[in-house]
């Protein structure tokens, strides 16, 4: 008998697993193929844009995948370095198979973590007071496991089925197995599920790419890990390359647009509109001639290129005639065709904040299942199940609940379990009202402390923490002491307002033109100061304004949200609700009054309808 | 639907017919318990008898049921019409009010229930609560003209705007890989400008439409003993009507409105001007001049037997000012710009008002833009051109954003897209009940 158990070892489940497993949750991660564990399957990159951030997020938690990224990560660019520090997003490109070795070393040897090969395709389950309740799982050869808490978290493998052009293959991935029972199991027990869609793009051989004709694009040369745990990146960097779709190639998708399954009725999932198919593309911005393609090495000792950009599913001649027409691609031997799946997804309005399932006591549920897209995003989604996972088995009633104002993954909860999902769920900085706040630079003193007081964050990175959150303590309160009245400031070489009052360090720093460097120079005192606190400092003294204005914004929003709604609240008895919120709020069930504010639909007015019924009730 | 309101929509007394509306719930069961009837014919007028619960006869009038949506608050309403006494009121009230789930309605709960329900934007409430309070034609149809959405239209206008501006930039923060054309930034923030250009122009209206809403403001100021009392009852008596005549709050400054050529005009008769050590009388004068400043036409009076036509011209400072002197039938004299009448024979009175009209139609007549009404969309319009403002020298581009957001909440504060409960409740402290 377990305490939990992770079905699927991609990068949910990895970080379900060992997250259950740091608060100390006897764990057992059920996958169909242990050399598959921490696979990356579609596109060889960690992080991005808001997908940084959840990487901070996940390590501020002690979660794995920014370690076994800084253990694999080829080539890291910070992007949007020419904008603000709140919306820069640390990426790189990753070694598939250091990735992936890094990880199996890291679960194979987590502590309270046993790892077994198993494909998962049925769920056992009791019903207390009439509610559901799930006991196990049982796998394909017949192996039963119990546990307190089952975190399912298995991608596209329930009933994946993968097409290119007409051809259908059934399978999660390429060359890999379907669980084609399981929905059924979750079906039973009485959850919504539906179907969805994403892509990738063909492989190709890179020795028989012409670089001489694509543009190179570097990496930064100062790189900044993405663990808090890390200082350095030993692993040797790589160029990568860009080239670009042109009129001919266009040309050639058009003519075969009958046969492309996406348009042609054959697919029938929703794919993500942020992450389209090159023939998406071309209806969708049919003014442009050109695309951009990036040609992504899959690893250092590893051929394979990953052409982004030009994900499709039409047919291999298509497809072949396609990638030939672009520039440097003229000659380039096609290792696999791309191809488009589809998968059952269970609709995440099912999920509570926590990731348990409203319906059924003990299962929680995470990542592409959940109707969301990105290895970062299953990863955070992963990681908080895993959490709530060991604190359900340990039934002493605490959760472990993130909110829009704490983080990247409390914005992804929130917004998934009111809003639910038309399309795959990536996430975007823009997604996040309280994004000044919200920043990578800082996720750690956003979270940290929550994940030490939970039991989630072991004691290095605890040590770390202190250690950070000390030296930030100190190098604030020595701002406090230097600056002075603007005439003395002048004298020292600083141009401010003459308005006679005095200013502080942090005052100073609020200006454009004045660094953390500038000051250091006048007061020697702050000297030797870490820079990771010297950064965050400086942003919070250039984001001030707007900070604080932010805070009051978050006071007001977490009183909305601190008004938890009743369970079996009955929308119907509630006057001036139309029956069209009814239905949405009743399906939805948001836990907060907030949360009800933020369902799709709803109007002020209802919500101030609700208040009134749940203070009189 | 919530519990069931009622409350009298006319006004109370002695009148031909009376209507009471009542909304919610359970309206329907006034009409199953008080007319008998079980399943009224949506929207259709019954000429029936009125019961008391009892069964005994009330009256006899026409009552009609719109079930919701399609009822003026959105829920199931019903309204009766009887004859229009304070005794058959009264009992109706009395019934209604004995009925499970009935309450007498708060101020401006029906038209509450009609925002809440979606039926109206903010605007438009305030619209109708203007029309019903319209004095003067012009008011009627600029508030006719709000109800109708003319205000909510422009501003949703603006805020979509400001909804696509800002998807713009979040695009080019969140795909930056994406080819967003670097021009985009220069178009963002040439829309920017023009968007806060507009807005300013809507702002620069002389305060045209607080001003149709509130009265067109006439401070009479003069010497002691020059008229200015008589010039007031010749103008208020020669106008077609003097809609109310009240002593203001302070005792020396009376107020009469007045409706001028379709605009509503108060004009404010001021103590003497002059050099006092007489406590009252100081503090007489000290409010005049307090008022006078804040008057959207002076009319100067002199008595044109005496030379003091140049005192007190510091008040006139940067507005505009009526000269008007007093006492023609004394003597006849010449001055330049300025108006001669006799208070005491009426002559030049006509000329007066003519002018005077000339000035209100120029400040407050209809442009075809809709105006501002109200001091709440002032204040927002306000704080919304600051952050666009703020948004073009915000030294990051996710900096700009946060600005423009707050501007687009400001925009959505007047027609009430934002959820700001307090507002609501400032807002319908305006109206009365039964509207």
């Amino acid at each position: 008998m377990f305490d939990v158990i992770v079905v699927g070892g991609g990068h949910a489940g990895c970080e379900a697993a060992t997250a259950a497993a740091r608060m100390g949750a006897k764990t057992l991660l059920l996958t169909h193929k242990i050399e598959t564990l921490g696979e990356m399957s579609c596109n060889p990159a960690i992080g991005g844009l808001g997908k940084g951030h959840l990487v901070r997020e996940i390590d501020a938690l002690d979660g794995v995948i920014g370690r076994i990224a800084d253990q694999a990560g080829i080539q890291f660019r910070m992007l949007n370095s020419s904008k603000g520090p709140a919306v820069q997003g640390l990426r790189t490109q990753a070694d598939r198979k250091l990735y992936r070795e890094a990880m199996q070393r890291e679960l194979l040897h987590y502590q309270n973590l046993t790892v077994e090969a198993g494909a998962v395709e049925k769920l056992f389950y009791e019903e207390i007071d009439g509610k559901k309740e799930v006991t196990g799982v049982e796998t394909s050869e017949g192996k039963q496991h119990f546990a307190k808490a089952i975190v399912l978290t298995c991608g596209t493998f329930l009933h994946g089925l993968m097409h290119v052009g007409p051809k259908k293959t059934v399978g999660g991935r390429v060359g890999e197995i379907s669980c084609e029972h399981l929905t059924e199991s979750l079906v039973e027990l009485g959850l919504r599920v539906g179907r969805l869609k994403t892509g990738t793009p063909a492989r190709l051989d890179g020795k028989t790419i012409d670089y001489t004709k694509v543009e190179k694009q570097f990496g930064d040369s100062d790189i900044e890990p993405f663990s808090y745990m890390d200082k350095e990146i030993t692993v040797p960097q790589i160029a990568c390359y860009i080239t670009a779709t042109n009129t001919k190639t266009h040309e050639i998708i058009r003519a075969n647009m009958d046969r492309a399954p996406l348009f042609s009725g054959q697919i029938k999932g929703i794919g993500p509109r942020y992450c389209p198919s090159i023939e998406d593309k071309l209806v969708k911005f049919a003014d442009r001639d050109s695309h951009h393609v990036f040609l992504e090495p899959e690893g250092l000792d590893d051929d394979t290129v990953y052409p982004n950009g030009i994900s499709t599913s039409l047919p291999e001649d298509v497809q072949d005639a396609m990638i030939h027409s672009i520039k440097g691609l003229e000659n380039v031997r096609i290792i696999r065709p791309g191809y488009a799946i589809e998968y059952d997804y269970v609709d995440p309005l099912e999920m509570r904040r926590t990731l348990e399932t409203k319906k059924v006591s003990r299962l929680f549920i995470a990542g592409q299942l959940n109707g969301t897209t990105g290895y970062e995003e299953a990863a955070a989604l992963g990681l908080l199940a895993g959490i709530n996972a060991a604190l359900r088995a340990e039934d002493k009633g605490r959760e472990f609940v993130l909110d829009r104002a704490d983080a990247y993954l409390g914005v992804m909860i929130d917004d998934l379990t009111t809003k639910g999902v038309d399309e795959p769920y990536r996430m975007f900085t823009s997604r996040a009202e309280y994004r000044l706040l919200l920043r990578s630079d800082n996720a750690d003193m956003r979270l940290t402390e929550k994940g030490i007081e939970i039991g989630c964050v072991r004691a290095e990175r605890q040590k770390a923490f202190e250690e950070k959150k000390q030296a930030l303590a100190e190098a604030k309160e020595k701002l406090l002491h230097i600056g002075g009245t603007p005439r003395e400031l002048e004298k020292l070489g600083f141009i401010v307002n003459k308005d006679g009052s005095h200013r502080n360090g942090f005052d100073l720093l609020a200006y454009e033109e004045i660094t953390w460097e500038k000051l250091e120079q006048v007061w020697p005192e702050l000297q030797n100061t870490r820079s990771d606190v010297v950064e965050q400092i400086e942003i919070e003294s250039k984001y001030k304004g707007y900070l604080q204005r932010q805070e009051a914004d978050i006071i007001a929003f977490r009183k909305d949200e601190s008004f938890k709604i009743p369970v079996d609240i009955d929308y119907k008895k509630i006057g001036g609700l139309s029956n069209e919120i009814v239905m949405k709020l009743t399906k939805a069930k948001p836990e907060t009054l907030g949360a009800a504010s933020r369902v799709s639909g709803v109007t002020p007015a209802a919500v101030t309808a609700i208040l009134g019924y749940c203070k009189k009730n | 639907m919530k519990e069931t309101i009622f409350a009298p929509a006319t006004a109370p007394g002695k009148a031909g017919v009376s209507v009471l509306r009542i909304s919610g719930r359970s309206a329907l069961k006034a009409i199953q318990k008080m007319v008998g009837i079980e399943n009224p014919v949506p929207r259709q007028a019954l000429y029936k008898k009125i019961k008391t619960l009892d069964g005994a006869d009330l009256d006899e009038g026409i009552v009609i049921y719109f079930p919701c949506p399609n009822s003026f608050t959105g829920e199931d309403v019903v309204e009766f019409q009887t004859h229009g006494g304070r005794a058959v009121l009264n009992k109706l009230l009395e019934e209604l009010a004995k009925m499970d789930d009935f309450r007498f309605a708060e101020r401006g709960e029906f038209t509450r229930r009609a925002v809440e329900n979606g039926k109206m934007d903010l605007t438009a409430a305030e619209g109708m609560a203007d029309l019903i309070n319209a004095e003067t034609e012009q008011q009627r149809r600029q508030a006719l003209r709000q109800m109708d959405g003319a205000l909510a239209k422009k501003y949703e206008t603006w805020r979509q705007n400001l909804v696509h501006l800002l998807a713009w930039i979040e695009a080019y923060i969140d795909f930056p890989e994406e080819e967003v054309p670097s021009s985009v930034a220069d178009q963002i923030k040439e829309k920017i400008i023009s968007l806060k250009n507009e807005i300013n122009q809507h702002l620069m209206d002389g305060k045209r439409g607080e001003r149709l809403r509130e009265g067109f403001q006439i401070v009479i100021i003069g010497e002691p003993n020059v008229g200015k009392s008589s010039l007031m009852n010749r103008l208020a008596a020669k106008d077609v009507a003097i809609v109310s005549s009240t002593a203001g709050t302070t005792r020396d400054i009376i107020e009469v409105r007045m409706d001028i050529k379709g605009y509503p005009v108060v004009i404010c008769d001021t103590a003497g001007l002059r050099e006092t050590t007489e406590e009252i009388e100081a503090e007489g004068v000290r409010r005049a001049k307090l008022k006078a400043e804040d008057a959207d036409l002076i009319l100067a009076v002199y008595d044109v037997t005496k030379n003091n036509i140049d005192s007190e011209t510091n008040l006139f400072q940067g507005r505009n000012v009526l000269k008007i002197m007093n006492k023609k039938d004394r003597v006849s004299a010449d001055y330049r710009d300025c108006l001669f009448i006799s208070a005491k024979t009426g002559e030049g009175i006509d000329e007066v008002l003519d002018k005077i009209g000339k000035y209100v139609e120029d400040a407050l007549s209809l442009k075809e833009e809709p105006s501002l009404t109200r001091l709440r969309h002032r204040e927002s319009l306000v704080e919304c051109v600051e952050s666009l403002e703020h948004s073009l020298i915000a030294p990051e581009l996710e900096l700009a954003a946060e600005d423009l957001r707050l501007s687009m909440r400001c925009l959505g504060k007047i027609t009430g897209q934002v959820q700001v409960e307090e507002l609501l409740d400032v807002i319908f402290k305006d109206f009365c009940i039964g509207k």
